[in-house]
């Protein structure tokens, strides 16, 4: 189920200081972040964030498109490389 | 035989299930596009008079996409996820659930016939 219109979309208090700060100086620096669950808002648009997956920062450059996402949807947290091709079980 | 919406033709049944072979209309898209048009649900299709087949192409020209257009807009839509690289346009790639369904079993409607991987060798004891 969606979130409510009336709270806004959720962003991150101090991501979003941290945003604010960049478009003002206009720099463009990466932004290290561990809320994946932020919408990206249009202020994004442009900048890099390093979204942490749980184990390390994935850089994510941010799009118009990809605006109304959450950050985490662009940092995947699992990496599956495929069965061992030895062992006989699982499938494919 | 009556053609609605490009190459459909939906016959013999009542015409609020008929509208329903069009892709793009179920059965309550259905019912609000008889309604507009002033036609009864349960006229056959073959029972439509010419003026009510022109009042129902009327009416799903103006308020609803279909077929052709509707599917493009569907694969665009599946096409964008893939290319901002998305975790959905990920699963759409590898032909996996998208909503996090699971998949160590079943899901079979994504992942097409079951790819059997050689069957282990029963020990004999």
């Amino acid at each position: 189920m969606g979130r409510s219109l009336k709270k806004g979309p959720y962003i991150d208090f101090r991501l979003e200081k941290k945003v604010q700060a960049l478009e003002e100086t206009g720099k463009k620096t990466v932004v290290k972040t561990w809320s994946r669950r932020s919408m990206i808002s249009p202020d994004f648009v442009g900048h890099t964030f390093a979204v942490h997956n749980g184990n390390k920062f994935i850089p994510v450059y941010v799009t118009e498109n990809m605006v109304g996402h959450k950050l985490g949807e662009f940092a995947p947290t699992r990496n599956f490389r495929g069965h061992v091709a030895k062992k006989d079980k699982g499938k494919r | 035989m009556a053609r609605i919406a490009g190459v459909d033709i939906p016959d013999k049944k009542r015409g609020e299930i008929a509208l329903t072979y069009i892709f793009g209309i179920g059965r309550s898209a259905s019912k609000s596009i008889l309604s507009k048009a002033g036609v009864s649900y349960d006229k056959k299709v073959s029972d439509w008079t010419e003026e009510e087949a022109i009042a129902i192409r009327g009416v799903i020209a103006a308020e609803h996409k279909t077929e052709g257009v509707l599917r493009s807009e569907v694969q665009l839509n599946i096409k964008r996820l893939m290319d901002i690289g998305s975790y959905r346009g990920l699963r759409h790639r590898k032909g996996l659930p998208t909503r996090g369904q699971r998949t160590k079993n079943n899901s079979r409607t994504r992942k097409g016939k079951r790819k059997t991987v050689a069957n282990k060798k029963k020990a004999t004891k």
